[in-house]
Order: C-alpha cells, then sequence, then structure tokens
C-alpha cells in the first residue's frame, strides 16, 4: 500500500512542479520509465562499489534519466514554442519503446522481459529488513527520500528567489519575463527537474524492490500522477497524503479482486478520484461564496 | 448534487460487496489461480488455464479464486494473498513471468502447494520443494506438425515463420524441420523471423511478408510460432490459397480450408492434473513435471475440418511416429 504511495508521490510532485511553473507535464510516464532504466544500468553494470557510493549513484542516474528525458520537451518549448504537452505526450512513445529494445535487445535475460539484477550494494533497503514492522511488503526507504524530496520542493517553492521566480512564471509568464526574470531559462528548468523528479520513481521498482528493471512497471503511475498533483492542489506537502489514498485504492482492488471483477474495481476507482475532484472543488467554491 | 453522488458512490461500494462467497468450504479442496499480465478473455493462453479450473470444478468438485494482476508488483502480492489464506491450499502461477516470484513465495509459504506453467528452469537454482513446476514439449507437437508437413508438401519446400528469435522460437523451428526431415529427408525447409524483439509477435504485417516470400520461393506449407504475427502468415495462405500451420490453440477459423493442422498446447490439462494430483494426495514438487503427447499436454489437431487435408497415408505415418516419441525411440533436438 505505501509501496504503491511511493512512486506517485515522485510522479504527483513533478506534474505539480511543471504546473508550479506553468507548464504541464504529461511525460511523467516515459521520464520515469527513463529513470528506472538509468538507475537498473547503473545498479548491474557498476559492482564494485561500497553501497554508501552506489545508492546515491544510483539516485543520481535515476534523477539525471528523468531530467535528460524532459529537458528535451522542455528546451523545444523554449527554443521553437512547440507545446509541452505535445512534446511530453510523444516522448512517452519514444521512451517505452526505447527502454523495450533496450531490455528486449541489449541487456535481456533469456525468457524474461527484464534485465539482469543490480549488485546487492546498490539495495535500497526495504522497511521490514530494518525496523521488524510491514514484515513482507515491498515498502521501502525509497518513501522516506521522497517525502524528503517533497519537503525541500516545498521549501524552495516558497522561501527561496527561485521558487519566487517559477511561481510567478506559473501565475503570468509575460509580467513574469517583463520583471526581467529569463523565461527561457526557467521552463527548461522547472522542466527538467520535474522529469528528475518522475526519474526517481522508478528506485522504488528498481532498487527498492524487484532490483531489476522490468518491462510495463510503471503501470500509467506517471499519468496518475496527474490526478495526484490536481488533488494535491500542486502543494508539495499536500502530494504525500493524496499518493497513500491512491496507494490504498490501487491496493485495495488488488485485495478484492478474488470477490469482484477487475473491471469493476478500475471504474470505482474511477469514481472515487472523480468524486474526490468534486467533492474538494464545490467546498472551495462554497467557502469563496461565503 | 452532492448527496446524490455520494450515495451512488456508497451503494456501489455495497453492491460491489454484496457478492459473498462461501466461507466455510466443508473441506473442499480450494485453489487460487494467479493470471498472466493478459488476464482473461485472451482466448489463447489465460483462457486456457480457466477453462481447466473450470473442468475441476465440475469434476473434482473443488473451489477456485483468481486474481488478475496487473504487472510489475502485483503478482507478488497477488500470490501473497492466497498464500496467506488458511482456505486455499493449491496457488497457481500462469506464465514464466511468475517464475521469480513463485519461488520466492513457495519458500515463506513451505505448508501450501504451488505450481507455475511455463516456469524458466534454472539449473543453478533449487525448485522448492512445494513447488512444481509445470513445462510443455512443444518439439515433440513441432515434430509431429513437421512430420504432417513432410508428407503433405508437394512441392519438398516447407516454410517456418518465427516471432522474435530466440531460443524459445529456434526450438520450433529446430524440431518442426527435424519432424519433416524424419519421413522426407530432402525437403527443404525456408525459415524467417519476424524481428529481434518482442515486438515480432505482434506484427502481421511483417508475417504476411515472410509467408508471402517463402510461398513465392515455391513452399506449400507453412508452419507460425508468432503469436499475433500469424495472423499475416494465415492471410497469405488466403491469398495464394497455400497451406499453413497453427500454433497454441486450433487456428483452423483463421483461413478455413487452409490450415493443414495447429501444434496445440492444452495449458488446460496441466492446471486439470496438478489440481487432481493434490486432490488425490499424490502432489510432490520441486521438480519439473513436463507435458508432452504422452500425457496429452500438447498435440496436433485432427477433427472434422481438417481431415480431408491430412491424408489417411498421413495420419497413419503420424500416429507410428508418436508411438515411437512416446517410446523414447526417437530423441528431438532442440537446438
Amino acid at each position: 500500500m505505501l509501496f504503491k504511495a511511493t512512486p506517485l508521490i515522485f510522479t504527483g510532485l513533478s506534474v505539480a512542479f511543471a504546473f508550479r511553473a506553468g507548464m504541464f507535464n504529461i511525460g511523467a510516464e516515459g521520464q520515469m520509465n527513463i529513470g528506472a532504466f538509468a538507475a537498473a544500468w547503473a545498479g548491474f553494470t557498476f559492482t564494485a562499489l561500497p553501497w554508501v557510493i552506489h545508492i546515491p549513484i544510483s539516485i543520481c542516474f535515476a534523477f539525471a534519466g528523468g531530467a535528460l528525458w524532459a529537458l528535451i520537451a522542455g528546451y523545444l518549448k523554449a527554443r521553437v514554442g512547440s507545446h509541452e504537452v505535445i512534446n511530453t505526450i510523444m516522448l512517452n512513445f519514444i521512451a517505452l519503446a526505447l527502454v523495450s529494445y533496450l531490455v528486449n535487445s541489449v541487456y535481456n535475460v533469456p525468457a524474461t522481459v527484464r534485465t539482469p539484477e543490480i549488485s546487492p550494494s546498490a539495495h535500497i533497503p526495504r522497511f521490514d529488513s530494518i525496523t521488524g514492522f510491514f514484515s513482507g511488503s515491498p515498502f521501502n526507504m525509497v518513501f522516506i527520500i521522497g517525502i524528503c524530496v517533497c519537503l525541500l520542493t516545498g521549501y524552495i517553492i516558497r522561501n527561496t528567489p527561485l521558487g519566487y521566480e517559477i511561481r510567478t512564471s506559473g501565475f503570468n509568464r509575460d509580467a513574469a519575463e517583463y520583471a526581467g526574470m529569463n523565461i527561457k531559462k526557467l521552463t527548461v528548468l522547472s522542466m527538467t527537474v520535474a522529469g528528475g523528479f518522475a526519474g526517481l520513481s522508478g528506485l522504488n521498482f528498481v532498487n527498492g524492490y524487484k532490483h531489476y528493471f522490468e518491462l510495463g512497471f510503471s503501470e500509467g503511475t506517471g499519468y496518475m500522477g496527474i490526478a495526484v498533483a490536481l488533488i494535491a492542489r500542486n502543494n508539495p506537502i499536500a502530494i504525500i497524503p493524496v499518493a497513500v489514498f491512491f496507494g490504498i485504492l490501487e491496493y485495495g482492488g488488488l485485495t478484492v479482486n478474488t470477490l469482484v471483477p477487475k473491471e469493476i474495481i478500475t471504474i470505482i476507482q474511477a469514481l472515487t478520484i472523480l468524486s474526490a475532484i468534486t467533492i474538494t472543488e464545490l467546498f472551495r467554491r462554497r467557502v469563496s461564496l461565503e | 448534487m452532492l448527496r446524490s453522488f455520494l450515495l451512488l458512490i456508497f451503494s456501489l461500494f455495497t453492491l460491489s460487496c454484496t457478492k459473498e462467497k462461501p466461507e466455510n468450504t466443508d473441506g473442499k479442496l480450494k485453489v487460487g489461480l494467479v493470471f498472466d499480465v493478459g488476464g482473461r478473455g485472451d482466448k489463447s493462453f489465460n483462457d486456457a488455464a480457466y477453462k481447466g479450473l473450470e473442468k475441476a470444478k465440475s469434476e473434482l468438485g473443488i473451489e477456485f479464486e483468481y486474481i488478475e494482476p496487473g504487472p510489475g508488483a502485483d503478482r507478488e502480492a497477488a500470490l501473497r494473498q492466497f498464500s496467506a489464506r488458511k482456505d486455499i491450499s493449491l496457488i497457481l502461477g500462469i506464465g514464466f513471468i511468475f517464475t521469480d516470484e513463485i519461488t520466492k513465495i513457495a519458500q515463506e509459504f513451505p505448508n501450501k502447494k504451488f505450481a507455475c506453467v511455463d516456469y524458466t528452469v534454472d539449473p543453478s537454482r533449487k525448485i522448492p520443494e512445494n513447488l512444481l513446476a509445470l513445462v510443455f514439449k512443444e518439439e515433440e507437437g513441432s515434430f509431429l506438425v513437421g512430420a504432417i508437413a513432410g508428407i503433405t508438401t508437394k512441392t519438398n519446400k516447407i516454410g517456418f515463420v518465427g516471432g522474435m528469435e530466440s531460443p524459445l522460437i529456434r526450438k520450433f523451428l529446430v524440431s518442426y524441420e527435424a519432424g519433416a526431415k524424419y519421413v522426407n529427408p530432402d525437403c527443404i525447409i525456408l525459415s524467417g523471423y519476424a524481428g529481434v524483439t518482442g515486438d515480432a509477435f505482434k506484427n502481421p504485417s511483417k508475417g504476411k511478408e515472410l509467408a508471402l516470400s517463402q510461398y513465392n520461393q515455391g513452399a506449400d506449407i507453412i508452419y507460425h510460432a508468432s503469436g499475433i504475427t500469424g495472423l499475416g502468415v494465415f492471410e497469405a495462405a488466403r491469398m495464394t490459397n497455400k497451406l499453413a500451420i497453427g500454433v497454441d490453440l486450433d487456428q483452423s477459423d483463421e483461413a478455413p480450408g487452409l490450415v493443414l493442422t495447429s501444434m496445440i498446447k492444452l495449458v488446460d490439462v496441466a492446471v486439470f492434473e496438478t489440481i487432481k494430483q493434490v486432490k488425490d494426495g499424490n502432489f510432490s514438487g520441486g521438480k519439473v513435471e513436463t507435458f508432452g503427447l504422452k500425457s496429452g499436454g500438447v498435440d496436433y489437431v485432427y477433427n472434422e475440418k481438417n481431415k480431408n487435408l491430412i491424408s489417411e497415408d498421413a495420419r497413419k505415418k503420424v500416429e507410428e511416429i508418436r508411438k515411437k516419441i512416446t517410446e523414447g525411440y526417437i530423441t528431438i533436438p532442440v537446438r
């Protein structure tokens, strides 16, 4: 459950961060695939490293992978003005095709759809191995990383000059430009960082759980991040409880699957999300009317 | 408006919860099955497994529950969920993709019984005592359809279209070739693969291209082992009015009158037999159970639809070969 929430924290944060800068990042799905593959590659390529170095390197690779992928979309937007929605969606297709090629042809383990296992020094420990709680659950320390990143992002957006610039460009690009901010730089930067966040979500599966990259692991988590960001109203801190809520929905669906067909579960999940969005909107409107 | 919405949600929840299951199973054997990513309704692999469950339910009086997990982490969670239940004693995983997870879970729950269809056997790792690996001898079925093709061909040239170029598919080709040469040493086999990635299993236009080129080179029968890509092979067969051989299921409806036979893989039999073993108390894990011609796990199709395509003579010869294979007189090469 919390394991399911972990990648949603990152993808939600990714979408929310881009939103704050006035951009719509639909590309979290592709970015997280690239990030996860980069983390796996770093995991099985470097083998003779102590974990104190190997884990940070994996984290950097995951971030860099997602960031690089989003950088393309951000650069295109800043340089030629093509819309980031199109850019990121198209890059999703390319990303999925790319990892599929890499896994199937270059780094394949025969008779599987996954890469070789990463070296043990890159394993991010599970909760049950440290605390004894959550026995058997793949829930791992990446969740803590997620919370830290959310808090840090919240702080940067609220309390630093850079955060101020990002928020201003999100509210009104023209005004921000008129005030002397470098809009192009901000566009590329915030898109890149947003992609990096999405890339980090791959750590949960690759380093925290299976210890390899498997095709199809993302299951649309990148797109779900959009819903998470919307319900959390793009607030980095609020992302955490919302992601946990979505995690409950997903895991609950699996638990009742023996009684209820899969299709009904998906419908109920969608209805729950819809009603959550509707209700928050309704309350907000009522409050503002009064 | 808000209230009615909430009411709708609430009623949906209660509705979905009312589908009660009988808690007390009266000591009946209960089976939990976890499907491959495709889930039910794929008209092949998963549905075949479900067929086996249904048969076991009606003939052996067992009960079953199933989960259709998404890709990724759900597989392990689903297996774990069944394993943790007191009333379920046998857990089945459908597909090679379960290999890692089911091995791990079987070690964690030594009191439960497990079986995995298409388990990837890794000689360096021991299979847990309570896990049965179900493996199909596709090469035996392929050998037989190869023999049928070798007898039936008039041009002395037969073709093969594979999906992804991989050891698994090469096994189909090599045994098919061996079967054809066994009955007809002068027979020439043309072969081609649709690609080197997983996408090669879902590329009908490439399949059609390969099949047409082989038909043009003089082949009059083509066997495919290429998933959806094979639909292109059947299309080529319809266009040129030449014969094709199906795989996994009876594919005679894909090109009516032109499907010589199909190499079928009876996942339902494997599932049924495993459940039967558990029920009769002679289940033993820690080993690989192979389903070949002997147990009826693989076979070729011979029925009303293709009766007039396979000559009486060919039928007799192939049945002889079947006997020789099951008695161990023929060793089939796999690579």
